[in-house]
């Protein structure tokens, strides 16, 4: 699957859309959520918990593994994906969609990558 | 570089995702998991397995040299029966975990993990050495394909033509598969029945189509893992291991002491007597205890260690194995396990945790 050209990236395979910077969506990339198998369970931060940049927020679990989710940048938690605390499976398909984890307010800068660099990558760790 | 199985193509025209296993390149799944791992329990998986290590042992001294250098009484077992034993270190510690299957009275074939293939053909080359027997190791020449699940048994007779009413679990028979001269065995690592099928490298991909237009669906080794895992089988390197003795493992039913001399037995004989037990354990919510957590008494005290646990895909709650000590393995017992931190309430349960409709 491609990488949405809207999208910014971290290099811990997470996406963020920053349009609003209020609310600023993430979620895990295709890539990510191909490699992790069919998630089973997401742990999630709460709503208004503070987020530090590239501390971790969260667990996403699989069948197989269990992986940490990362603040994309400093900010305050606004919303959470119920529905995907609920159906763990929209990380498997729908990632860049219904698939999303959470929203939250930027307070710092964004260091992200756009599609392309992130597109480079994931074809570097294969 | 890991070594492609005979049907690495194969797997690739079919998008798999392959994992690096004990030195093998390996189909971990083809899409979901979940999946795969359904089908086998409502329908049937297709499964490579050629990674496993294939040992023959023959000649006239064959059954004294294998008694000798397994558990197991394997003199006993009759042509075209298969047994399931381990291979022992002088200590009783548990080297393998085996399949073997006696294919004629001077013929066995030693089925071995592939993480511990070579540890078994130098053990068994080493414990044969003063029989009249022959060990060959050949895994390189032999695919396995294993068709799992409740419709196997149709598919395994329309790809081969036999009749598998005679084809009782733990035997094996020669047969035809797909034009191709085969060993079909009624043996698998999942809790269905199921087939595997032994063949050479070069017969494995018409084997494998003639499988799958049949409607075996292709099946990796994530969803073989939560399968042996809702089966209650143990996997060599989590349940079992060169520490433990097959007594720890509750598979002391596997060593003979009946027999005559054998490798390991002085010390086994003294370890029999075991203060800890593999249990099942089951939990709430989704998050699974996972191989390595901590499982703590009622005063958060660590009382024992997870061996394997996931989300059960079936039963759709976490199940686990552990050891524990054996005053705290009674099912109904309940114990937490430390799940990254947090701590998750278990209660001990009997194995197996699935067990297939009669």
């Amino acid at each position: 699957m491609s990488n949405p050209q809207n999208l910014s990236y971290t290099e811990e395979h997470e996406w963020v859309d920053a349009a609003d910077p209020a609310a600023a969506t993430v979620g895990i990339t295709a890539y990510a959520a191909n490699a992790l198998g069919d998630v089973v369970y997401v742990q999630l931060p709460a709503v208004g918990d503070n987020l530090t940049a590239g501390q971790p927020c969260g667990e996403i679990e699989s069948t197989k593994s269990v992986s940490e989710l990362y603040a994309p940048a400093d900010g305050e938690v606004v919303e959470i994906n119920e529905a995907v605390v609920d159906s763990p499976e929209l990380v498997n398909t729908d990632p860049f969609g219904d698939g999303w984890l959470f929203r939250f307010r930027v307070a710092g800068d964004l260091e992200l990558l756009d599609a392309e660099r992130y597109a480079e990558l994931t074809k570097e760790e294969g | 570089m890991s070594t492609p199985s005979p049907l690495h193509e194969v797997h690739q025209s079919l998008g798999a995702s392959f994992t690096d296993f004990a030195g093998w390149s390996m189909p971990l799944r083809y899409g979901s998991e979940l999946a795969e791992h359904k089908a086998v329990r409502t329908a049937s998986g297709l499964f490579d397995l050629s990674h496993m290590g294939e040992i023959a042992v023959t000649g006239p001294q064959a059954a004294a040299a294998l008694d000798f250098a397994l558990v197991g009484t394997l003199s006993k077992v009759k042509p075209g029966r298969a047994r399931y034993t381990m291979l022992c270190a002088e200590d009783g510690g548990v080297l393998d975990d085996l399949v073997v299957y006696r294919l004629a009275d001077e013929e066995y074939m030693v089925v071995a993990n592939a993480s511990n293939a070579a540890t078994v053909v130098a053990a068994l080359t080493e414990r044969a050495a003063d029989f009249d027997a022959t060990v060959t190791d050949r895994s390189a020449e032999y695919a396995l394909i294993a068709v799992q699940g409740p419709t196997s048994a149709e598919i395994v007779a329309a790809v081969t033509g036999a009749t598998l009413d005679g084809l009782k679990y733990y035997a094996s028979m020669p047969a035809t598969a797909a034009g191709h001269d085969v060993l079909l065995a009624r043996t698998g690592y999942t809790g269905e029945d199921g087939f595997e099928i032994y063949a050479t490298a070069a017969q494995a991909p018409e084997i494998w189509a003639a499988c799958a237009e049949r409607g075996a669906t292709p099946a990796g080794l994530a969803c073989r893992d939560t399968l042996r895992l809702e089966a209650g089988m143990p996997l060599y390197g989590n349940e079992l291991t060169a520490e433990l003795t097959p007594f720890d493992a509750g598979l002391g039913r596997v060593v003979k002491f009946e027999k005559p001399e054998f490798v390991g037995r002085a010390a086994l004989e003294k370890r029999q007597e075991t203060d800890r037990a593999l249990v099942g354990l089951r939990g709430e919510g989704r998050r699974a205890p996972r191989h390595g957590y901590s499982v703590l008494d009622a005063d958060s005290a660590q009382v024992g260690t997870v061996t394997s646990g996931a989300l059960s895909p079936t039963l759709g709650h976490p199940i686990a194995m552990a050891y524990v000590p054996a005053a705290l393995s009674a099912p109904g017992t309940a114990l937490t396990v430390d799940i990254r931190g947090a701590k998750a309430p278990v209660e001990v349960v009997a194995l197996p945790f699935y067990q297939r409709p009669a």
